[in-house]
């Protein structure tokens, strides 16, 4: 029963670490806390679904339709909003604002094109087939999710550790003086980020709506909140604490859930959160005053 | 029927959307109730006056324009604490507990209706007052956090707490007692009392803390102090914009005091500006007409709404009063 509950767990918590991946890497860069993202985690997976339900693509294809989408979704995001408010040098809650604006509008326009209704992928026995570990039943749609989350997650990481353009990043992330003076081409990693950001958002979204098989317009609302939830329990900005952030509140959601009662799963997270904030205000694993990413 | 800024309500799962959808259809209804008993209350003084064009015009619009005045006081709430500097987004939550305070005394007790305002503006502000030491010590980002897990920690106790508040089902029948002119007078108060504010000590301290809190500090002042009057004076404001709301809306549920009327509350201050008093009433009352002069646009309303938000935040980053100001500059200029 308990690893049951793990398997459950490290699969959510999967998902959320991914989402919170990409909210953490535009507030670490870009310096916005970007309320647009549960919006584009909700354009991502109706890219998805259309394109399995309308262009009959098989499910890996239609994945990467999703991320060519929210990453291009990324890219207008920093070219018509991000970076004409950097150009004058806004205040840094102008940002946030419009990305109310953007997740209005992108919202409406889904429902708008694909209805308020609920949808759900033409995909049978997904989560059906499973496999057997001593008494654990693993589905394989769990087993893609968890492998695709640690392995971008991975990739992630080795590519902010040890390529150029990753230790490049990293400190634009520090100094966005000293970057530009060291001959980084500010704007350009700038844009990087946020189309990289939103294609997380993107596979997040997806993989959600494979999970729970429900795709709805207003999915990214609830997912902002946890998304928020996570990137503070693993301190803002903070890559490995978004990881780690990810998978702890889907521990704590699904133990809760089991062992406290689903009513009260939400004030479980937001409690948790609030407590951590009035500890430790920069996160559990975050360093005081120091910005990583 | 009300949440301008984002039309539909917040819709967690599609069972929700349903009870959502049954509770516009209610709050529709009781709109044309409330106009048609404002209608009669003010007939023979329009009358009297000659203006039968007003009476027409307020038994269209008396929702609209009461929501006006407390959409004004919300923004007027955030803008005390953005003054100083503190991103705080509890402003839904204070509201909530200000409106399910007013209409549970208004429903379950015989106390005046000004009474009940007024303790529901001041639970809010007592509840403020306990929050502040501890989480005003955060800044930035961090404090915008803890104060939205708080919001969301009062909205999920509110859909819990069934036997007090009706959990998700809401307060029903709440008594129409929100006239314009109590309204009018809260929102006058507020203006006068912001805008004296501005101009003296305590504004000047406010505008300091925003620049640079250490110099603040070092300067003698108590920084903290000043930050927790912010804090509660903004949470008493937008308890008594709940309590006014409630005893005009005939109804409501702990979803309307969610994230999303947090963010809108913040909208409305960051968009109208936060250099003076001014600009949360601009905010206010552009972020609650937006929507409605959008309405022969059908379907796609919120989607010109957002691209409007987007493209004002674009061209003017302080704010609407920053630009105001910047043309009159320009205009003494040329």
């Amino acid at each position: 029963m308990l690893a049951q509950q793990f398997v459950n767990a490290i699969s959510l918590g999967g998902v959320y670490a991914l989402f919170a991946l990409g909210f953490t890497l535009i507030f670490g860069v870009l310096n916005v806390v970007n309320l647009a993202h549960g919006a584009i985690f909700m354009l991502g997976a109706y890219t998805a679904l259309q394109a399995v339900v309308l262009l009959k693509f098989p499910l890996a294809l239609a994945m990467g339709a999703a991320i060519f989408v929210t990453g291009a979704a990324g890219w207008l995001l920093d070219r018509l909003i991000f970076a004409p408010l950097r150009a004058r040098q806004a205040p840094h809650l102008a940002p946030m604002i419009a990305t109310i604006g953007v997740a209005i509008s992108l919202n409406s326009t889904i429902q708008g094109i694909f209805g308020a209704e609920n949808l759900r992928f033409p995909v049978h026995g997904l989560a059906a087939e499973g496999l057997q570990f001593g008494g654990v039943q693993v589905t394989g749609l769990e087993i893609q999710i968890i492998l695709l989350a640690l392995i971008l997650m991975a990739v992630l990481l080795w590519w902010l550790k040890h390529t150029r353009m990753g230790c490049a990043l990293r400190a634009l992330a520090e100094s966005r003086k000293a970057s530009a003076l060291l001959g980084i081409d500010v704007e350009g990693l700038f844009r990087m980020t946020s189309v990289i950001a939103a294609l997380l958002g993107g596979v997040a979204g997806v993989l959600i709506a494979l999970y729970t098989n429900a795709v709805f317009p207003q999915m990214g609302q609830p997912m902002l909140h946890k998304g928020i939830a996570v990137v503070i329990l693993g301190g803002m900005g903070d890559i490995r604490g978004a990881l780690l952030g990810g998978f702890f509140l889907g521990c704590a959601e699904v133990f809760s859930v089991a062992y406290i009662g689903s009513t009260m799963r939400d004030a479980v997270a937001f409690g948790l959160l609030f407590a951590i904030l009035l500890i430790r205000p920069q996160g559990l694993f975050g360093k005081a005053a120091e910005r990583r990413a | 029927m009300f949440n301008p800024l984002l039309e539909t309500p917040v819709i967690l799962c599609p069972q929700h959307a349903a009870e959502n959808i049954g509770f516009k259809v209610q709050k529709f209804k009781v709109c044309v109730q409330s106009s048609a008993s404002c209608d009669t209350a003010h007939t023979s003084y329009f009358h009297h006056i000659g203006m039968e064009w007003l009476e027409t015009f307020w038994a269209t619009y008396s929702t609209l324009v009461l929501s006006i005045g407390t959409n004004v006081l919300l923004a007027l709430s955030i803008y005390l604490t953005l003054a100083c500097g503190l991103l705080t987004v509890a402003n839904a939550a204070f509201m909530g507990i200000g409106a399910y305070t007013a209409a549970l005394l208004s429903l379950q007790s015989s106390l005046p209706f000004h009474l009940s305002l007024l303790l529901g503006a001041l639970l809010p502000a007592a509840v403020a007052l306990l929050l502040g030491p501890p989480t005003l010590r955060l800044s930035g980002v961090y404090l915008a956090m803890a104060t939205l897990a708080f919001g969301e920690i009062v909205r999920i106790f509110l859909l819990n707490a069934e036997g007090l508040t009706g959990g998700a089902l809401g307060l029903n029948g709440i008594p129409q007692h929100s006239q314009w002119f109590d309204v009018a007078l809260a929102l006058s108060g507020a203006l006068y009392v912001l805008l004296r504010f501005a101009g003296s000590q305590i504004g000047r301290t406010m505008a300091a803390i925003c620049q640079d809190e250490t110099a603040t500090e070092l300067m003698g002042l108590n920084v903290r102090a000043y930050k927790l009057f912010a804090f509660v004076l903004g949470a008493g404001l937008a308890g008594l914009a709940g309590g006014l709301n409630a005893h005009f809306t005939f109804f409501i549920s702990p979803n309307e005091y969610g994230f999303d009327r947090g963010v809108e509350i913040l909208a409305m201050g960051v968009l109208g500006g936060t250099g003076s008093p001014w600009g949360a009433v601009i905010g206010g009352v552009l972020i609650t007409l937006l929507p409605e002069m959008l309405r022969g646009l059908g379907d796609y309303r919120p989607l010109i709404n957002g691209l409007i938000l987007i493209i004002i935040i674009i061209y003017s980053p302080k704010g609407i009063w920053d630009l105001t100001r910047y043309l009159h500059r320009r205009a003494a200029v040329d």
